[in-house]
């Protein structure tokens, strides 16, 4: 008898071919959300608000109703929405920038305030939406159009680690870390954001989970090298693990 | 909040009666951050939502209160945020998204002296930035001035109920001399129908298909088309929704035009000016988008010449050039900020004006 192993998730619209490009870890992380949503039975009561970056295009892919937010803003608007629909399930999922560099102040803040929002934030170390300018995440020594040299200490500073700023706050919840590079990673990674996610299910506050993302294109490699780049040079300075856990 | 209550008269300072109309109104959620001279605003919401069980966020920033309004006016809730001058020029991104997405948010800017961070005192140079916007792209907000306390509390009563009934962002735009002033006024009920927004409030695509609120348009096309949109309904809102009050212009040689808390003082000066017998009248927007613009043009043929006072150095004298169109001269009389010119200034002026002709 045959088994079904695997199915695209409701929560994905049906019939939609992803833009991304080749080895983009967007296809992925966009399935693991939609596969939560589904499990968890949320896609009737899902509101996202979107970002600006190359994560504007989730409404393309995920079927559920959606707010475009000013770049940055996205937790600012998720919060005025979950403030007005607390019974709804609120969630945003931004990149590095959107998240920690123009929106830094309304992330962290939301997750001060406890607000009961779920984040997915996809961390490439780059601008990738508009070509692969340096970000706030870009490594010291990494080459982007504007740190044509490699990113240095004197004239750009250092990248952030997110994860572990957003463990600080008292009203996260829960706040972890997690990569796509390998099937057991993506496991990890699926596991991280249902954890997320049920932590504003169960009203405990701000649930983040911070996903090591590759941009191939941006970073002139290959799928494969790409992948690599991960565990050799990232996991260096972003270390995979949960920064705080309150669910238990 | 109040001094004395006389009849169904509460004395009430204009901060506080802008919050309380607000919450009249039906506001679900208030999301602030303080600045002079409309703290009070955000204070008195903090008890009085909370209070009621109603939404209130002491926001980090303006720019993340306007964003936590766009959110919650896109579930189809009653949202609404109020500041000032240099801190509405945070918001303008937020508004220029709110017009292209349609969304029925309520803003109240109380003017104060600018530019930059200037200061507390009342002024009425942000025409520009409300009626023009600092929001990038073709759109406009609706615009309502009020005059005294009690207009304070009629047009908040309407910002709520236009700002629903078009899907538009509405401002009320108010200055530091009401928000700090206290006069008797009468709050009344909210005297509007509510506006069904079901169908197309976010609410989780249940039993129905989702929907996107955006203003990104791929297709150069589709947005000609959403911005061509957007001008028909303000086209709609130009011709139903225009305001205005209007004193002595039948027989008015020169017509004075102010808006907001400036008219008070103009208004004595022209009733000084006709017992002397001067032939001048009054034209007071309180709808600033919708201008009265037909009605400037119909008073250009039967007078002379306008004379607009406000407090800035010439904005609002701009649409009344328009509407005017060169048919008769429009003067200037002002000053930059601080409180309106009083009585006697303004009785002068008129007279100087009344000399040149």
């Amino acid at each position: 008898m045959a088994i079904q192993t695997f199915k695209i998730p409701d929560s994905l619209i049906s019939g939609m071919k992803y833009s991304f490009c080749p080895g983009c870890d967007h296809g992925v992380a966009l399935r693991l959300v939609a596969e939560v949503l589904d499990e968890l039975g949320l896609k009737e009561k899902a509101i996202t608000a979107g970002s600006v970056g190359c994560s504007v295009t989730i409404y393309n892919f995920v079927d559920v109703d959606t707010i475009e937010a000013p770049h940055g803003r996205a937790l600012a608007v998720a919060t005025g929405v979950k403030r007005a629909k607390p019974d709804k399930f609120v969630f945003t999922y931004q990149g590095d920038g959107d998240f920690a560099s123009i929106g830094l102040s309304e992330s962290l803040h939301s997750a001060l305030r406890g607000e009961n929002l779920s984040t997915i934030c996809i961390n490439n170390t780059t601008f990738g939406m508009t070509g692969g300018q340096l970000g706030p995440t870009t490594l010291l020594g990494q080459v982007t159009t504007t740190s044509t040299k490699g990113r240095n200490i004197e004239t750009y500073g250092y990248p952030i680690k997110i994860a572990e700023h957003v463990a600080l706050c008292d009203g996260t919840a829960y706040s972890a870390r997690v990569s796509l590079d390998t099937v057991a990673n993506i496991k990890k990674a699926k596991l991280a954001i249902k954890k997320a996610f049920e932590a504003q299910l169960n009203g405990l506050g701000f649930g983040f989970v911070e996903i090591l993302a590759t941009c191939p294109t941006n970073w002139k490699m290959t799928p494969r090298q790409a992948h690599d780049r991960i565990k050799n040079e990232m996991f260096e300075v972003f270390k995979p693990g949960v920064y705080k856990d309150i669910t238990v | 909040m109040t001094k004395c209550v006389l009849n169904k008269k509460v004395l009430t300072k204009g901060n506080y009666a802008i919050a309380q109309a607000a919450i009249n109104a039906g506001c679900d959620c208030y999301f602030g951050y303080p600045i002079t001279p409309q703290s009070e605003i955000g204070e008195y919401m903090s008890v009085k939502m909370q209070e009621l069980d109603r939404a209130y966020v002491s926001a980090e920033s303006e720019l993340a209160a306007i964003n936590m309004v766009l959110g919650a006016c896109s579930t189809g809730a009653k949202a609404m945020t109020s500041s000032s001058s240099c801190a509405i020029a945070l918001m303008q991104e937020t508004l220029s998204y709110a017009a292209s997405d349609e969304l029925p948010i309520v803003l109240i800017s109380v003017m104060r002296g600018g530019p930059g961070l200037g200061y507390i005192y009342s002024a009425q140079a942000d025409y520009n930035q409300a009626l023009i916007g600092g929001g990038n792209g073709d759109y406009k907000h609706i615009v309502l001035a009020p005059s005294t306390v009690q207009e304070c509390v009629d047009l908040t009563y309407k910002a709520f109920y236009l700002s629903q009934k078009y899907r538009n962002p509405t401002i009320l735009l108010a200055d530091g001399l009401l928000g700090q002033m206290m006069e008797p006024v009468e709050f009344g009920e909210y005297p509007y129908s509510e506006i069904d927004n079901s169908d197309w409030a976010l609410t989780g695509a249940k039993n129905r298909s989702r929907r996107v609120i955006r203003s990104l348009i791929v297709d150069p096309e589709e947005l000609s088309a959403h911005v061509v949109h957007l001008f028909e309904k303000y086209k709609l809102i130009e011709e139903n929704e225009v305001e205005y009050e209007e004193l002595y212009t039948e027989d008015a040689d020169i017509i004075v035009s102010s808006f907001g808390s400036t008219s008070r003082n103009v208004k004595s000066a022209i009733k000084q000016c006709r017992e002397e017998g001067l032939k001048v009248g009054f034209i007071r927007p309180v709808t600033l988008f919708p201008f009265p613009t037909k009605r400037f043009e119909e008073l250009s043929k039967t007078t002379k010449k306008f004379l607009v006072v406000e407090v800035n150095m010439g904005q609002m004298v701009r649409d009344v050039k328009l509407a005017v169109n060169g048919k008769v001269p429009v003067e200037f009389f002002g000053k930059p900020a601080g409180t309106p010119p009083n009585v006697d200034d303004t009785a002068d002026e008129i007279r100087k004006q009344f000399k040149r002709s």
